[in-house]
């Protein structure tokens, strides 16, 4: 029935104008499909059978993929309710957990899936590297997985700050202090006083856009984790899955 | 054939393909040189010139105000300093963080000294390291005495003394003498 009417639908000039060519279940139409939807495309069109063993594979790469999806989504969800200043950061969070419509299922949900994606995202590399699947002539989608992680932790790090609450404050008065004790760019690092460094010059003060985890902080960390290191990850990640068609396809046990 | 021979006896003009890859040369030089320019202005960007933080350099009083052989307190809370004026009438401002991790330490009168929290760095009334994992004595802020004849702060400019120093020693600039 479902069937019947989306034939008929596909007759349509409507429908013409959206699936460009008659599909029939040949083998050559599956692979038009594949090839000829822009998300599907960066996908390969042919997948061998042992490839999508779960004991090879893990479907860790998928998982963590999944999870970035579930986090963008909730994540613009969460920014409808969310002011990203000192004033009204930590109540905000209390006002999701407390009073928003399904606000607390959308906070734990995007905190738990960062969580996990942090670790799907480890063991997939572990996964790929137990299996030599980051080898020629896939070394170079391995340096963009390195690069995927960072900015994973990157997210993590920024999302961290956002709640404005002890935790959040004190891990990025730690993790900033990392960057005041760095050679060259810190203040109190290795070489940094004789570069002229001060705590109103370094890559510290950078991160901060100030000498203390204040408002301007608050506001830096909200930026990148929101726009900046999303956009980016999402940008890899196209070259990551079109990098897998064309490197031979996703590998697999040999 | 002739044409190639004239070519080669005429004076040095550019012919068309000479100017032509030299105008890819400056064109791809001024691509470079605008790229790497807004890299700079990038940079530069995250660094504003105005800050909205609490004032780094602050007042704290005349230095009557501070009795000699005693630990001032008071501006513990609101700006992250111990006045510390000794029986020798020479006063410093001792930074509130302990250089073991960063809490604040406490001073504890009946004991004669400075106790951290955290892990129980201890330090004597000038700031010396004496107990506990803390690596080296407090921290010092800049002191001067200013026009009106109130002492000022400038916690921009933090001395750090060195293990196992006195720190009197180490850093003559942060004593103000009275």
């Amino acid at each position: 029935m479902i069937k019947k009417l989306f034939d008929k639908f596909r007759q349509t000039p409507v429908g013409k104008s959206i699936f460009r060519r008659n599909y029939t279940h040949t083998p050559k139409d599956r692979m038009q499909a594949i090839h000829g939807n822009v998300f599907f495309h960066l996908h390969p069109v042919n997948v061998r059978r042992g490839a999508l063993k779960l004991g090879f594979t893990w479907a860790m790469g998928g998982i963590t993929f999944l999870l970035f999806l579930i986090l963008t989504i909730s994540g613009v969800l969460l920014m409808f309710y969310y002011h990203p200043n000192t004033r009204d950061a930590y109540v905000d969070i209390k006002d999701l957990e407390f009073t928003v419509p399904f606000g607390l299922f959308l906070r734990n949900i995007h905190r738990w899936a960062a969580h996990l994606m942090v670790i799907t995202a480890m063991v997939h590399m572990f996964r790929v590297f137990m299996t030599g699947s980051y080898k020629h002539p896939r070394q170079f989608n391995w340096v963009i997985g390195v690069i995927l992680l960072t900015l994973t932790l990157l997210l993590s790090f920024t999302g961290y700050l956002l709640p404005w609450d002890q935790l959040g404050y004190w891990a990025i008065t730690v993790g900033t202090n990392m960057a005041r004790a760095s050679p060259f760019v810190g203040h109190e690092g290795p070489f940094g006083p004789q570069l002229g460094m001060t705590a109103y010059n370094d890559l510290r003060f950078a991160m901060l856009g100030g000498s203390t985890v204040g408002s301007n902080a608050l506001l830096r960390a909200y930026i990148w984790h929101c726009i900046a290191l999303p956009v980016a990850a999402y940008v890899l990640l196209i070259v990551h899955f079109w990098r897998i068609r064309r490197d031979g396809g996703i590998s697999g046990p040999q | 054939m002739m044409d190639k021979k004239e070519k080669a006896s005429a004076p040095k003009v550019p012919t068309g393909d000479a100017r032509r890859r030299f105008f890819l040369k400056a064109a791809w030089g001024g691509i470079a040189s605008f790229l790497l320019g807004s890299a700079v202005v990038f940079a530069r960007f995250f660094y504003p010139r105005v800050l909205f933080e609490p004032p780094t350099r602050v007042k704290v009083g005349k230095p009557s105000e501070f009795l000699p052989g005693t630990v001032d307190t008071r501006f513990k809370d609101q700006y992250g300093v111990w006045i510390v004026r000794d029986d020798e009438n020479r006063i410093f401002a001792l930074r509130t963080v302990c250089t073991h991790l960063g809490c604040t330490p406490n001073w504890i009168e009946s004991r004669n000294k400075f106790k951290c929290p955290c892990h129980g760095s201890g330090y004597l009334r000038n700031g010396v390291n004496v107990e506990g994992p803390a690596p080296r004595p407090l921290d010092r802020y800049k002191i001067t005495l200013v026009d009106d004849g109130q002492i000022l702060i400038d916690k921009s400019v933090i001395y750090r003394s060195v293990a196992d120093k006195d720190p009197d020693e180490t850093n003559p600039q942060s004593i103000l003498i009275v």
